[in-house]
């Protein structure tokens, strides 16, 4: 693939046996859950670790495409791809707005706008009839892919659900590593620079926004499907935490990092599910030591001690 | 009974309270917010862990050491702040040559590690914590009753804020602040030891936050989530003021609260979001916020 190094086309073709090897020696409803966390936080990554703008509220648009998918699905009966698409098109739209907004400032403020238009997200879906409030969404049918393949088998579903992960991923990979990427990292760098360069910097990093959160509608939307259930959690400021813990866990601004990250976090879940707030506790430790000690994150940490970019 | 715009007036007078009630905790806890964020350039995500942590070293003094609601509101900022003084000498201090972000990434991660350790120690529901004798019960002031405790926290929120505008306005101290704040380096070189200033805003800062949660711990109950449920908003209100303003923080923390207890009046579904309503009109036309800088 074109601007990719040959190390990440060796990390590429294993991430893409360990997508088809994994559901034989996984439970297929965990690694679906970890693709989905893992392209919510590769849209993340895009914006963080290529833009450098920390959003603080992505859980908006990951929510926002729950809901629209689940709803669209089970009160209009459309089948999953044109559900998850329109969970993107909503994240995607939402994001438009809030990314319009929110670039009007820089750095801490853009965080702090980010996470309290995220904020009304959670408390208009509290409110709004459609998401069913505390209940949220549930029963919400696999259905029939294009009409014609059942969903509701957990191998049939998984190889939509690597699919949509895959090309998401290929798509923000594509975008780093293209034109549009590099001014992207330009902005990053010095942003005064870029500007003084020519380039209308607002422009890109609202593109940037915009592609973030429409693939960040597609992940909530693919993952209300898995589940079957589209809930307040999805869109609550903890779960924008967690896209933050993932994505600084694997390594900002590293193409692997998320995938990584969402695999740990997501784990680590599961295990220190039995123990109750003890899985906040130990999110927390890992914030406090990535930021400590721990800056490249796992995946940043391999690949700068083999000297390789991941 | 009267009414006003067909309201009845008790209704819109309670709703007032109420307002002005969460106003002075907006306010104070964005006060906080601001001292920080100009001395030590870190969002302290953390904030509403300490302003809960406030309510929870209250209620402790008062179920384990049967320490009295005054006694707690003199102690507790002070137990709250040392922990502050504790936080930034060990942690904080080594994010000052980073990237500001990672300040916010780290004091969220404390935020975590404080709500999670509080929740399995006391669960989530709650617990209450009683009204001071001298506080309790009501007074008639003709258009409304005023419970006494309700009208306390509005005087108290007030005063401590107009103190800590006098502290950073009127006083050496504050200027020696407000000096380093625009150059360190240069009141180093003036034999200031900035490092103990910075410490101290830190540690100010928190037991602001610690103060303003003992004051809350009668009125909601004491429980792990109150700070988290409060930071959201104030972040917005925050945004609302503009960080540069100490004056900005408590007109807009107060004026939020009153706009927020008038919708529940008015229109109560929206209640929960007029504040953010708020915040995106001030971004519309006010980009750097109604008392900031541009920045």
């Amino acid at each position: 693939m074109r601007g990719t190094n040959s190390s990440q086309a060796v990390a590429f073709a294993v991430l893409i046996a360990l997508v088809i090897v994994s559901p034989s020696v996984l439970y297929p409803v965990f690694v679906m859950k970890v693709l989905c966390f893992a392209l919510f936080a590769a849209a993340f990554n895009l914006l963080i670790g290529y833009v450098g703008l920390l959003s603080f509220g992505h859980a908006a648009f990951f929510g926002l495409g729950a809901y629209v998918t689940a709803w669209t699905a089970k009160t209009w009966g459309l089948t999953p791809e044109i559900a998850i698409l329109l969970g993107g098109i909503s994240g995607a739209a939402l994001g438009t707005v809030f990314g319009w907004l929110a670039i009007r400032r820089q750095g801490l403020y853009f965080a702090m706008i980010t996470l309290a238009l995220a904020q009304m997200v959670y408390f208009f879906c509290v409110e709004a009839p459609f998401t069913g409030g505390e209940d949220g969404i549930q029963q919400v049918p696999r259905g029939k892919l294009f009409g014609a393949l059942s969903l509701a088998n957990d191998m049939a579903i998984y190889w939509v659900v690597a699919v949509i992960f895959l090309i998401g991923f290929f798509l923000l990979n594509r975008t780093v590593h293209s034109p549009f990427g590099q001014v992207m990292k330009a902005i990053r760098e010095n942003e005064p620079r870029a500007t003084s360069l020519g380039y209308r910097t607002d422009s890109y990093k609202l593109i940037a926004f915009i592609l973030s959160t429409f693939i960040a509608g597609i992940a909530g939307g693919t993952k209300s499907l898995v589940f079957g259930i589209a809930t307040l959690t999805d869109v609550h400021w903890s779960m924008s935490g967690e896209v933050v813990l993932m994505t600084l866990l694997g390594g900002l601004g590293t193409i692997f990092g998320p995938v990584m990250g969402a695999l740990v976090v997501t784990a680590m879940e599961n295990y220190l599910a039995p123990f109750g707030a003890w899985v906040t506790v130990t999110q927390g430790l890992i914030f406090i030591a990535c930021v400590l000690a721990f800056r490249r994150g796992i995946v940043g940490e391999i690949a700068a001690r083999l000297k390789l970019a991941l | 009974m009267f009414s006003i715009f067909g309201v009845p007036a008790p209704l819109l007078f309670g709703q007032l309270l109420l307002g002005l009630i969460n106003g002075g905790f907006y306010a104070m806890l964005s006060l906080g917010l601001a001292v920080i964020f100009g001395m030590l350039n870190i969002i302290n995500f953390a904030h509403g862990a300490m302003f809960m942590m406030g309510a929870f070293v209250a209620w402790m003094l008062l179920n384990y050491l049967g320490v009295n609601y005054w006694f707690a509101l003199i102690l507790t900022p002070l137990i709250v702040g040392l922990f502050g003084v504790v936080l930034e000498k060990t942690v904080i201090s080594r994010l000052y040559k980073l990237d500001h972000l990672y300040g916010l990434l780290l004091t969220f991660g404390l935020a975590l590690v404080i709500e999670g350790l509080f929740r399995n120690e006391y669960g989530s529901s709650g617990m209450p914590y009683q009204i001071p004798t001298l506080l309790s019960g009501a007074v008639n002031l003709g258009f409304m009753f005023l419970p006494v405790y309700r009208g306390w926290v509005i005087v108290a929120a007030l005063v401590v804020c107009l103190a800590t505008w006098g502290l950073i306005e009127k006083t050496k101290l504050g200027s020696l602040l407000r000096a380093a704040t625009e150059n360190p380096a240069l009141v180093q070189a003036f034999g200031v030891n900035v490092p103990r200033l910075v410490t101290l805003t830190f540690a100010g800062g928190v037991a602001l936050a610690a103060f303003a949660g003992v004051l809350a711990a009668p009125i909601y109950s004491v429980n792990p989530n109150m700070g988290s449920n409060f930071i959201n908003t104030v972040f917005a209100v925050v945004v609302i003021g503009g960080m540069g303003s100490i004056f900005g923080a408590i007109v807009s923390g107060f004026g939020l609260g009153v706009i927020e207890g008038l919708t529940k009046v008015f229109y109560p579904q929206a209640s929960d979001t007029v504040i953010f309503v708020v915040m995106v009109l001030v971004l519309l036309t006010r980009p750097a916020g109604l008392f900031g800088k541009a920045a």
